[in-house]
């Protein structure tokens, strides 16, 4: 066995740790969190806020800066996802249509 | 969540294809996939571990990139308090953010109840086999695999129907907003940290509307005069309307 291997296993066990810990935080204590009833309430709007923070980034941005032009098939893809959503209700829909624009226009127009 | 599955499955596969291509290699690429279960966290180290950057660092990436599960896991808690710890740690480890997102749709009422670990286990069970499934052939396909097609923006597109489907009042739509605006705006902040702005900020700006438009609609609105007629009326137009979204 390698060092290098070995190193990288070491880490990936330690990424499992981490990500466990950090999944589980507040569910780790056998003894209950109390909680302020702001944060309870506030944190209804985490999981939105969390979805946008991924996608927003995504789709208008590259390189760490807004895209500069709209000839990007992310973009178009992204619209025809919303559209097909706010019609269809359907989140298979949604995902069959965005992303077939998506290839489309990469494959096809090179966006 | 089974329809939100084939977005999960493009990005498992992307995500297993890219750790193979950043020079992983198949064993490792294999063990972390299984091991770690997170994909922004696996996409942030892979290029760390390939290039063999110290232990520490690809930790402190690791750490910083999952924050936004330390937010979530205080949401789990009046949920999932009442259960054994070794019930808790296993739902820390299946569950991905798919699954605390549908999962808070479904019940946002945020005390035990029975039908919540039958919920929760199906759907975490499904998205971890079509990840790890999708993840694995990514790996054991990568050079196969056409990544630039963009088929991994399905993943994308299904978070976008999702997102769709909780947009259901005017103070989520304002807390969207704000979630974007912030997430691009601190995008520039390292190791997903951006994310973790937008959540807080998006939670501020949810509670404003909630409170101050309450507030300012009690300013407002002119006293109405108390009719017998009115007070018989189950139909209240003032009452909350809780009504959990259908499965996706």
């Amino acid at each position: 066995m390698s060092t290098e291997w070995l190193h990288g296993a070491l880490a990936i066990a330690g990424l499992g740790l981490i990500t466990l810990v950090t999944r589980g935080f507040f569910l780790l204590s056998d003894s209950p969190w109390p909680m302020p009833a702001w944060l309870i309430e506030g944190l209804r709007y985490a999981p939105l806020a969390a979805l946008v923070a991924v996608i927003a980034p995504e789709v208008i941005m590259l390189d760490g800066q807004l895209i500069s032009t709209w000839k990007d098939a992310r973009l178009f893809a992204a619209a025809a996802a919303i559209a097909c959503f706010a019609w269809r209700r359907s989140v298979l829909a949604t995902i069959v249509v965005g992303t077939s624009v998506m290839v489309a226009l990469r494959m096809g127009l090179g966006w | 969540m089974s329809s939100i599955t084939p977005g999960m499955a493009a990005w498992g596969l992307v995500t297993g294809v890219a750790m193979v291509k950043t020079g992983m290699g198949v064993p490792l690429a294999l063990m972390m996939s299984l091991l770690v279960f997170a994909g922004s966290a696996q996409l942030a180290t892979m290029p760390l571990i390939a290039t063999g950057a110290p232990l520490w660092v690809v930790w402190a990436t690791a750490l910083c990139v999952n924050l936004r599960f330390v937010i979530f896991s205080a949401a789990w808690r009046p949920y999932l308090g009442v259960y054994s710890r070794r019930q808790r740690l296993g739902i820390a480890y299946f569950c991905a953010d798919l699954n605390y997102v549908v999962f808070m749709r479904r019940f946002p009422d945020p005390k035990p109840a029975p039908e919540h670990l039958p919920y929760l286990w199906g759907g975490a069970a499904l998205n971890w086999v079509a990840w790890q499934v999708a993840s694995i052939t990514g790996i054991l396909m990568a050079d196969s695999v056409p990544t630039e097609s963009g088929i991994g923006f399905a993943g994308t597109v299904a978070l976008i129907g999702v997102t769709g489907s909780l947009l259901n009042r005017p103070a989520t739509w304002v807390a969207a907003a704000v979630a974007a605006s912030a997430a691009v705006a601190a995008y520039a902040l390292p190791l997903k940290l951006n994310i973790v702005v937008a959540i807080a900020a998006a939670l501020a700006a949810g509670l404003l509307m909630d409170h101050g438009g309450a507030r300012w609609r009690r300013k407002t609105e002119p006293a109405r005069p108390v009719s017998p007629v009115s007070l018989a009326n189950p139909a209240d137009p003032a009452a909350p309307a809780a009504k959990p979204g259908g499965d996706a």
